[in-house]
């Protein structure tokens, strides 16, 4: 049985934030989830996927967010608990059914997931989606604790169907990926049918509809400001005057802060959990027994600016501060240390930090930035790209996912990454504004995200660019996640579908398609050339395994490969060129790792004295 | 309770998730609070993975800097990267098997010698164990067994506020039943280890 569908309410279990969140939402009768995998929220969705297969939750792994966010909503709108879970730029991808659905509503619960990345730790940017609760109009839900996640996720439904409104709950990083003690619940048999009661004038937003809907929008997040004002989210603790408003994780910094100072009497902490609506009557009243606030918040300026409206509106003129010179950054993430040095300036407590060592003699250490896998086809590609497009002028978009890292040298791969999908539509503004000959890269799961569309305005509009389709038959960097390309029967996974790539770029009008081995370099390199030389959109789809699945599923069957010494005339092409992790400096010899090499012989393709050869077994 | 604060850097795929597993199940058995973070994501495309833990109470769930009482390395460079984690009364172990990264291979950075890697944490931390953990856990059976090795040199020094019955325990129960020996001879190989470790 799965972990997370245990049956012992009170027992205690060591759980990842994300397995707690997943928890909660069995305890609270959860019966639909829909995601696009995303880290840091990809445990979630993941456990979900698990959890489906032995229980009467329905999961599924929607083709990019906005589509999850559809498919759940109309699942709530049938009465039934539903989730949707994303990371937070996924949100942004959802966004266009975000607004509207805060002006339809819900029946059944809907919660709607989305986890900020501060300091992007694997993100491309470090957006905070509490304004997103602000944009909409929806609560928004926080927790500072993992243990708390999961009590909150429960009160996410239970508020969602009192307010008929989706519910936003907002994590970070720290909250997904840090793992407590976590005590169970009890779980909740979901309610997994539903009916759609149909009411046109309520559920068809033309103009008319939308006009009464934002009305009651307005009026729902009014009682939602009420809920926020008395809830047992947002508390207070200690009895002095020097006051902390605080969120999340940084609830946890500050508190250990006045525990380790012992500031119990001095300080008063307001811990916002039920952010948006802000809890104004409670900000006030917090704000009047103050001498001096300090909002300690990661990200934006959200609460600050909030009690510093709360304070305006009540004529209070005390000192709020947050965000400044000497105090709070916007970026990167907090730390236990941060916070109570921030703090004790501010509020002028004695306190001197540690003796910190001294670092100034330690010698600069060589950078072990992530890399693509030994024997990753990505690599091959990029490899046959840059011998196809020597000389040449080339800009190269590329996507999100693992390919991304295609642009560190030396393979320098990679010219422009904003968002999912960007480098089809990026492609057209590039070939357009510059006359240069464009190729770019996107995956498969990425493809199917957001791609699709970019490429299908390439064809309608006559652009000129060649994209390439990494088709490595999964979603890899976010765990190995299916994607509507997937074999799912190979999975053992019965009752899916699979779509065609090459299928789908026909569909679309692409005149000129074709397919590689990525692992046959001379193939490649032509079958590029030849692309290039096409006059419009081409599309080349590069077919291999993500070398990292194939091994899970005990696919790998390539030996792997030694260098010859005798050979070698440490030319070092095969290190220089496509900076294999399998290779590695014996002295000044060149040797390559029998276990992580895959056998892919990319690098036995270019060593121009064929010193590179497959392991004899003896 | 106190709390001891514990740093453990490794690169991805060298186990150092699963040995913060064993000691937060080894915490809960114990009844003794327990706080990990860690950065997923990045850790299986060879880029460096740093798992914090907290024992006793708090909320906090990370370690700022200059903050641990206790740092586990897996990888010696990797040991003086993370070196602003550690205070002077920091507690070390180090594993002295060397994994460059690609980066060193490509001419694009030089891997430090190991003599002065030792020299360095000897002079800024209070006390420095240092060996090579893949052979023990060649010995031991298996050089995946490199984190429990670890492990094992972690419990000797008695820093962690965990009976060593119990880290055993967790081992058996929490790591691969098929591995269980191998994992706890690993174990005993690392604790004997720091025993003659001065």
């Amino acid at each position: 049985m799965h972990k997370l569908l245990t049956e012992k309410p009170g027992e205690k279990l060591l759980l990842l934030g994300n397995e707690a969140i997943a928890r909660g939402a069995m305890e609270a009768g959860l019966a639909f989830a829909a995601s696009y995998p995303g880290t840091p929220s990809s445990e979630i969705s993941l456990n979900f996927f698990q959890i489906a297969q032995e229980s009467d939750l329905y999961f599924e792994y929607s083709v990019n967010e906005k589509v999850s966010l559809e498919v759940a909503a109309a699942a709530a709108n049938c009465g039934v608990r539903s989730m949707c879970v994303m990371k937070h730029v996924g949100l942004n991808v959802a966004a266009d059914a975000l607004m509207t659905l805060a002006y339809v509503g819900v029946k059944g619960g809907l919660v709607i997931l989305t986890a900020d990345d501060p300091y992007m730790f694997s993100s491309q940017n470090e957006q905070d989606n509490r304004y997103y609760g602000k944009l909409s109009g929806l609560p928004i839900l926080e927790p500072s604790s993992v243990q708390e996640a999961k009590e909150m996720i429960k009160y996410a439904f239970d508020l969602s169907e009192d307010l008929q409104e989706p519910v936003i709950f907002r994590t970070t990083t720290r909250i997904n990926h840090s793992t407590a003690v976590v005590e169970l619940g009890e779980i909740v048999k979901p309610m997994a049918q539903g009916d759609f009661v149909k009411d046109p004038y309520n559920y068809v937003t033309v103009p008319a509809v939308s006009r009464n809907l934002h009305v009651t929008l307005l009026e729902n997040m009014k009682v939602a400001q009420g809920i926020a004002n008395n809830c047992r989210w947002n508390f207070l603790e200690g009895k002095g005057t020097l006051g902390i408003v605080c969120n999340g994780v940084s609830y946890a910094y500050v508190k250990d802060a006045v525990v380790e100072l012992d500031l119990w009497d001095k300080v008063k902490i307001l811990r916002m959990g039920f952010s948006h609506p802000v809890p104004d009557l409670m900000i006030t009243d917090f704000l009047k027994t103050c001498t001096r606030v300090l909002v300690v918040e990661e990200g934006e300026p959200y609460m600050e600016e909030a009690v510093k409206v709360c304070a305006q509106e009540a004529g209070l003129t005390l000192p709020i501060q947050g965000k400044g010179h000497d105090l709070f950054s916007r970026l990167y993430e907090y730390d236990p240390m941060m916070v109570k040095k921030v703090m004790t300036s501010f509020f002028d407590i004695p306190f001197k930090a540690p003796e910190a060592i001294d670092l100034s003699n330690i010698p600069d250490i060589p950078g072990r930035p992530p890399t693509l896998c030994a024997g990753c086809s990505h690599r091959a590609v990029f490899y046959a790209v840059k011998q196809a497009t020597q000389g040449m002028d080339v800009i190269h978009p590329s996507d999100i996912g693992c390919y991304t890292l295609g642009f560190l040298p030396p393979l320098s791969m990679g010219d422009f990454v904003i968002c999912m999908g960007a480098s089809t539509s990026t492609s057209a503004g590039f070939s357009k504004a510059t006359g240069k000959k464009v190729l770019s890269f996107i995956g498969d799961s990425t493809f199917f995200h957001s791609g699709i569309s970019g490429l299908i305005n390439g064809v309608f509009n006559n652009h000129d660019f060649t994209l390439i389709i990494l088709d490595n038959r999964i979603t890899a960097m976010t765990g190995h996640q299916p994607n509507p390309g997937v074999d799912m029967d190979e999975l053992n996974f019965p009752g899916y579908n699979r779509i065609d790539i090459e299928e789908v770029v026909r569909g679309l009008g692409v005149k000129h398609i074709s397919v590689i081995k990525p692992y046959n370099l001379s193939k490649s390199v032509q079958t590029i050339k030849e692309a290039l030389d096409y006059k419009g959109v081409s599309v080349i789809i590069a077919k291999e395994k993500c070398t990292l699945y194939a091994k899970s599923l005990k696919q790998l069957k390539g030996k792997s490969f030694e260098i010859n010494q005798d050979k070698c005339k440490n030319h070092r092409d095969c290190i220089t060129s496509i900076a294999c992790p399998a290779f590695y400096l014996d002295g000044d010899q060149v040797k390559i790792n029998a276990t992580q090499c895959t056998g892919c012989s990319v690098c036995a393709q270019i060593c121009p004295e064929k010193a590179i050869r497959p392991v004899k077994i003896s | 309770m106190n709390t001891t604060k514990l740093i453990i850097v490794a690169v991805g795929g060298q186990g150092n998730l699963l040995a913060s597993k064993v000691l937060g199940e080894a915490a809960l058995l114990s009844g003794v609070p327990v706080r990990m973070s860690e950065i997923h994501g990045m850790a299986q495309r060879g880029g460096v993975v740093e798992s914090a833990l907290v024992f006793g109470d708090g909320e906090s769930t990370i370690i700022s800097d200059g903050q641990a009482d206790v740092f586990v390395s897996f990888e010696p460079a990797e040991a003086l990267r993370a070196l602003r984690k550690c205070q002077p009364r920091t507690v070390s172990i180090i594993n002295l098997s060397p994994s460059p990264p690609f980066t060193v291979a490509i001419g694009r950075g030089v891997y430090p010698d190991i003599d002065e890697v030792i020299r360095l944490i000897k002079e800024k931390t209070s006390r420095l164990i240092a060996f090579d953990a893949v052979a023990l856990a060649s010995q031991a059976g298996s050089v995946m067994a490199v984190n429990m090795v670890l492990l094992g040199a972690l419990a000797q020094t008695g820093v962690l506020p965990l009976p060593i019955e119990n880290i055993r325990k967790a081992i058996e129960t929490r790591t691969k039943q098929s591995f269980a020996n191998i994992n706890l001879n690993a174990f005993q190989l690392g604790f004997d280890a720091a025993s003659k470790s001065i």
